[in-house]
């Protein structure tokens, strides 16, 4: 049974169902596992404001000045 | 949670961002000139001139290429150095050699295709004409590429790498294996500028056209999203509307898109087994790019204010927009019925700059609008310019898809259409005849856009003059104080 089994994944004429069935049962899992677990969920959420942290002074003068013009143009 | 320590600005490589960001802007300006030249020629082909070095089939190569690996290119390896430094919290590895290695590495091996294509020297695979020996050139560099930014991941001094980094990761490693199985070939001499491919027939085909739609998934898809990734939230000052999403528009863009290339050649030589499954995944494909647009333009919820406002913001949500028309425009296309309408016809020609111009060029635009004011360390010269760039493109854009859906849908029914005795209703060069005026149409769209480029590339000379004005001035102050 399990040599059959081993016979016909080898098969070279079964790859693409065999890649698709691995394909398909990773994707399931990784959706599975980003949305299972709340824990977890809030973890990768946090992750969200990463670009948002690496504020400096180039960023903040820039952003004072697309305000200041966004006003003026008000 | 991630770490918050933010460094100064000095502490990253920004040089090597500054030479990638100039240089994309001079080669988007190249190519798409010989883009608007080869769209005239078609419209008026007096313009030719007798002259082969600049017929169509000479400057077309020469156009994607600059357009593509030139402005796309450079966008691309500026934008990733720029976010892998920021998102990581830590220096581009390599010191100023490696990545400057890259920067000529990768121009000159533009630069040389492009001057060979013009002498007639291609390798005649679409979007992969280079020969030989520059394509192992341009091995070389993406190694190189390969291990700087790795390095910088590995050096990171945050704890969690940022989506936008997996997008730039999966387009250096599905740009490495495509370009390397694409290319394999045998030089008649070490000489010679020609040589044989190992591919042939339809077997040739397929290799082509595997890394033909996947130059278009992981180079100019996957690669922007990186970019749309981490420029949307920093422009929009909120953070991207689902990180959980992000992650599942990266897996199934990576699973899915492998599969699609064969939608390419629909009707021709190849088994239909393979046809089918092309354009049943293309068809899922719709939905990993609909969530990721969906994605980035909710990342401006609560904030829609900024439409109205910010033009830069205008630039990202309309290319986020075309990404999802092109998205489904491309899937529909790849459907046998619809595709034998379409295919060889303009209609192709459309959908592809409905992408390139709608989503790339102007996600690059916009993207490079919020970056090199904070390269300098200064303000953009002139919001208004911003405006008038956008609309410029915004109208560019518009008019040229819309010019090549007439001329292709209308050709495509012309040549399908049948008189009352089953004989073709219309010859080739009447088709051609009606499709003057849409060509007409198409190069005055790229014509508008082009002109955008010129309206950035004033706006950015200004802004860096004035930034380099001012370093004295700042310089003098802080002695002062």
């Amino acid at each position: 049974m399990l040599a059959d089994f081993w016979t016909w994944i080898l098969d070279l004429g079964n790859s693409k169902t065999v890649a698709l069935l691995i394909f398909f049962t990773t994707f399931v899992g990784i959706v599975i596992y980003v949305y299972s677990s709340r824990k977890r969920s809030e973890r990768l959420e946090s992750y969200r404001y990463m670009p948002l942290m690496d504020e400096d002074d180039a960023d903040r003068r820039v952003k004072a000045a697309e305000a200041a013009q966004a006003k003026g143009e008000k | 949670m991630a770490h918050s320590a933010a460094l100064s600005s000095e502490q990253y490589n920004y040089e090597i961002v500054k030479k990638f960001a100039i240089a994309s802007i001079f080669w988007g300006i190249l190519g798409m000139s010989a883009g608007v030249y080869i769209a005239s020629e078609l419209a008026w082909p007096f313009l030719n001139f007798d002259i082969a070095q600049i017929t169509f089939g000479r400057l077309r190569p020469l156009h994607t290429s600059g357009v593509i690996f030139g402005f796309g290119g450079n966008a691309l390896f500026a934008t990733s150095y720029y976010v892998v430094q920021r998102t990581c919290q830590a220096r581009l590895a390599g010191g100023t050699f490696w990545p400057n290695f890259t920067f000529w590495g990768w121009n000159l091996s533009v630069l040389i295709a492009g001057v060979l294509y013009l002498f007639g020297y291609t390798q005649g695979r679409e979007y992969a004409e280079p020969v030989w020996f520059i394509d192992i050139a341009i091995t070389v560099v993406w190694v190189v590429y390969f291990l700087i930014f790795t390095i910088t991941l590995i050096k990171r001094n945050q704890p969690h790498i940022y989506v936008a980094n997996w997008f730039y990761m999966s387009f250096i490693l599905a740009t490495a294996l495509l370009h390397i199985f694409n290319n394999l070939a045998v030089p008649v001499s070490f000489t010679s500028l020609e040589s044989y491919s190992l591919f042939s027939g339809a077997q040739d085909a397929m290799t082509q056209w595997w890394y033909g739609h996947n130059a278009v998934g992981f180079f100019l898809t996957a690669a922007f999203l990186g970019m749309m990734y981490y420029f949307v939230p920093k422009q929009a000052g909120r953070p991207v509307y689902s990180y959980r999403l992000s992650i599942i528009h990266f897996w199934a863009l990576s699973f899915m898109y492998m599969w699609v290339g064969t939608h390419h050649l629909h009707w021709t030589a190849i088994p239909d087994w393979t046809s089918t499954l092309a354009a049943t995944f293309s068809i899922l494909l719709l939905m990993p790019s609909w969530g990721g647009m969906i994605n980035g333009i909710m990342t401006l919820s609560g904030a829609w204010d900024k439409l109205r406002t910010d033009p830069i913001m205008m630039f990202m949500i309309t290319a986020l927009s075309f990404y999802g028309m092109s998205t489904f425009e491309g899937p529909m296309m790849s459907l046998k019925s619809v595709n034998a309408l379409s295919h060889y016809t303009d209609w192709t020609v459309g959908h592809v700059h409905s992408g390139a111009l709608g989503w790339v060029a102007m996600i690059s635009i916009a993207s490079f609008y919020h970056m090199i004011p904070r390269l300098w360390n200064t303000t953009l010269y002139s919001t208004q310019l911003v405006y008038t760039h956008f609309f410029l493109a915004t109208i560019g854009t518009i008019l040229y898809i819309t010019a090549l859906w007439v001329s292709g849908i209308g050709q495509g029914l012309m040549l399908r259409a049948f008189d009352e005795y089953g004989n073709l209703a219309y010859t080739f060069v009447e088709t051609v005849a009606f499709m003057h005026g849409p060509l007409v149409a198409r190069a005055v769209g790229g014509l508008f856009f082009l002109s955008g480029m010129f309206v950035m590339a004033y706006n950015i000379y200004m802004t860096i003059t004035r930034a380099k004005q001012e370093e004295p001035v700042s310089a003098t102050a802080a002695a002062q104080a």
